[in-house]
């Protein structure tokens, strides 16, 4: 297939995994954000919010304050935002639109029609109940998008394609969820079992749809090495590292039999989903939680230029 | 207008023509409303297919479905049979008319065609002159328009040499017909025309360069996302079941024209391509262009690639040209034309002007180069100061030299045919 009809493809299916992120992380920071003070601590939820999108820098060089406002209006719905939902949703549509030919028609009405319905939302000022359906509306997109794909789409190399974009962003997120956040996590502060910390781990769980996942795997209270553990080495938890690096794995293994030929970016999943195999959570900690996953960071963004070279370019 | 027009359906005398006979019964039959919900329905179809098209200029609507009537029109067997015989012989004609032009120029040397038609016409390629494309084909594919002015008579109102489009939307609007209209179908024993896109790959696949293997592989080639009509592009690289290229995809390397994959370079053989020849290589052509490959018409000159239609044939089908098609069909095929010109009047011609300036309102006047309801006047249709200002484009310069760069079409009182709402019954395919 043509090279840039997979890119479009590879980053189609990116911008729908972003976009889901972000509803998720609005979604869990206008919980967050909510309690009172006496729970919510002092920091600034709605900062932490543009941290783990990534964009905290670009935002304050358009406003002064991270207030629900101004972040919601940013990371949903301002063009200017290259990573907003909007933004996301019409990117995705117009590389929808130029590799027609290569999705099904399913996927193509979850794209057009979300960004049908998109124009008419935007440029609204959503709060409340108004937000939390708009951020379930989201989700529902991307669901779509995905069993859409999942339930019509041939198993060629237009399927890896997809699925190799969704992948790397998804294991992107959820690492930035745990970089900007890792500090909650570590065992040697003061406040341990404190209001504070209790719902800033459900609020990092909720931010990607694990808080039930967690009490079937663990049965047990929230404790952050465990909230780690579940988010970056449980195999079963579809938004942890390392079952993001299985299907990296396969998917890419997949292609490699298809155009008989390794490269660069089979070597490196597979070194990373070694990496991660081997992991112990102990281990993780003691060599420091924070090291490790800015390490897991570049990696990943490693392999997605790896991808790239290799096949896109 | 219209109560002059001849109506395919309706004769003068309120009988209806026998190739409507059917038709007429189920519309009468028919309830109203049923029409009108099929209409819906038709129009909900395209819109999740994403039939559009965009209009230049046009911010508010920047994709638009294209318009569409539920009512069919009707062409007899006998009808088309005739349609086609005269089609394959003007596109024969327009063939050999290229070639002669890029090659020993009979047709200017017996003094049929004016030199300057050629010479100064914007779409003259010189860097074609000499040159023959694979096989000595130019034109592969055409757009001959062609309206109805009575129950006998057919006129070619354009013919479209360079990069012709359309035809995915009589694919399409014919699977909406039959999906909507399955009891018309069972009706009448209706042509297929779902062929088109194997005998297009057969036509594609047949051109290829000699030097291209026994498997050559072709590529349609679109200028983008923003062209007006990509959606066919890729309708009809879908049906192809070829790779939609755009400039960017391609390369030329030892004048062979690769694609970049996902497993490497391919090599190319056949582009069918839907970008005009000024965008196609920046090399020769305008520099500024990224739409293009830098390097493709070397590979051309090279005969490693066969590019559809070839570059050039734009000098064919302009509307000065179109006036001699008559002489030129005469000239290489030594036969009548089968299918008739709309009577034109060339306002290089001293006499031909006056009289189109003394009868502006009654005519349709179109620019040499326009296209595509561009550049033109349909002057029952206008308004004073549209057709002050195509007067004022008309009269004659003082530069002795200069070619009158416009034609003109008479007042072609189009045939009238049965439509679902007011206002769209009149319209042939050019209006």
């Amino acid at each position: 297939m043509l090279s840039r009809t997979a890119d479009n493809l590879f980053w189609l299916s990116r911008y729908i995994e972003r976009a889901d992120s972000l509803a998720r992380i609005l979604d869990a920071t206008q919980r967050l954000a909510s309690l009172p003070v006496a729970y919510g601590g002092k920091t600034n939820e709605w900062e932490s919010a543009l941290q783990t999108a990534g964009v905290a820098t670009a935002f304050f060089a358009k406003y002064e304050e991270a207030n629900h406002e101004n972040v919601v209006s940013y990371l949903a719905f301002d063009r200017d935002n290259p990573s907003s939902i909007l933004s996301c949703f019409e990117t995705a549509r117009h590389n929808a639109r130029s590799v027609r030919t290569a999705l099904t028609m399913e996927m193509w009405d979850a794209i057009n029609g979300a960004w049908i319905e998109l124009r008419r939302t935007s440029d609204r000022k959503l709060a409340g109940e108004e937000l939390t359906r708009f951020l379930t509306w989201v989700k529902e997109i991307s669901l779509r998008f995905d069993g859409s794909a999942a339930r019509t789409m041939l198993r060629n190399d237009i399927y890896d394609f997809s699925q190799l974009g969704m992948l790397l962003e998804r294991a992107d997120n959820t690492a930035r969820i745990l970089d900007v956040k890792y500090h909650l996590l570590l065992p040697d502060k003061d406040e341990v079992g404190g209001g504070l910390d209790y719902y800033q781990w459900s609020a990092i769980l909720r931010a990607v749809s694990a808080v039930n996942s967690y009490h079937w795997v663990y049965r047990e209270s929230l404790k952050p090495w465990l909230v780690a553990d579940l988010l970056i080495l449980n195999d079963q938890m579809p938004r942890s590292l390392a079952s993001c690096y299985g299907e990296l794995v396969r998917h890419l293994d997949d292609l490699a039999r298809a155009y008989g030929r390794q490269g660069q970016a089979q070597r490196l999943a597979r070194a990373s989903r070694v990496r991660l195999d081997n992991a112990d959570i102990k281990e993780v900690f003691q060599g420091g939680l924070h090291e490790f996953i800015t390490g897991f960071i570049s990696d990943n963004n490693r392999l997605g230029s790896a991808i790239h070279e290799q096949y896109l370019a | 207008m219209p109560a002059l027009a001849f109506d395919e359906m309706t004769l003068s005398d309120g009988s209806i023509r026998e190739a409507y006979g059917k038709l007429s019964e189920w519309l009468s039959a028919a309830p109203p409303d049923l029409l009108e919900y099929r209409v819906k329905e038709a129009e909900l179809l395209f819109r999740r297919i994403g039939i559009t098209f965009a209009v230049y200029g046009d911010q508010q609507a920047q994709e638009r479905l294209i318009p569409f009537d539920i009512i069919p029109r009707i062409i007899t067997n006998p009808e088309w049979n005739a349609l086609k015989v005269g089609l394959e012989q003007r596109v024969r004609a327009l063939n050999m008319y290229i070639a002669d032009v890029y090659g020993r120029r009979e047709i200017l040397k017996a003094g049929i065609i004016p030199d300057d038609l050629v010479f100064q016409n914007e779409a003259f390629r010189p860097e074609m002159a000499g040159k023959r494309p694979p096989h000595d084909l130019w034109v592969h594919i055409a757009g001959i328009d062609i309206v109805r002015v009575d129950a006998d008579t057919f006129y070619v109102l354009e013919d479209n040499a360079r990069t012709p489009s359309g035809v995915s939307y009589m694919l399409e609007n014919r699977e909406v017909m039959i999906r909507l209209f399955p009891e018309l179908f069972s009706r009448h024993r209706v042509a297929p025309v779902e062929k088109y896109s194997d005998e297009l790959l057969a036509t594609l696949r047949s051109i290829a360069p000699r030097s291209a293997s026994a498997d050559p592989t072709v590529v349609l080639m679109t200028p983008g996302v923003y062209n007006s009509a990509y959606y066919e592009h890729s309708f009809l690289a879908d049906k192809l079941g070829v790779e939609l290229v755009e400039g960017r995809d391609l390369f030329v390397r030892d004048d062979v024209v690769y694609m970049r994959t996902t497993e490497g370079p391919k090599r190319v053989d056949v582009i069918y391509r839907r970008i005009d020849d000024e965008w196609i290589d920046p090399m020769v052509f305008k520099p500024e262009s990224s739409l293009g490959v830098p390097g493709l018409i070397s590979a051309y000159h090279a005969g490693n690639i066969t590019l559809t239609n070839a570059v050039g044939t734009g000098v064919a089908d302009d509307k000065a040209v179109y006036s001699y098609m008559p002489e030129i069909i005469k000239f290489y095929l030594g036969a009548e034309p089968i299918l008739k010109n709309v009577p034109t009047y060339r306002c290089r011609e001293p006499e031909a002007l006056k009289y189109v300036l003394d009868h502006l309102p009654e005519l349709v006047v179109k620019e040499v180069h326009g296209s595509g309801g561009y550049g033109m006047l349909v002057g029952p249709h206008a308004t004073k100061e549209q057709i002050e200002l195509f007067r004022a484009k008309l009269k004659p310069r003082r530069r002795a030299s200069s070619p009158s760069r416009r034609s003109r079409s008479p007042p072609a009182p189009l045939t009238s045919i049965p439509a679902s709402r007011r206002g769209m019954s009149i319209c042939g395919p050019s209006c």
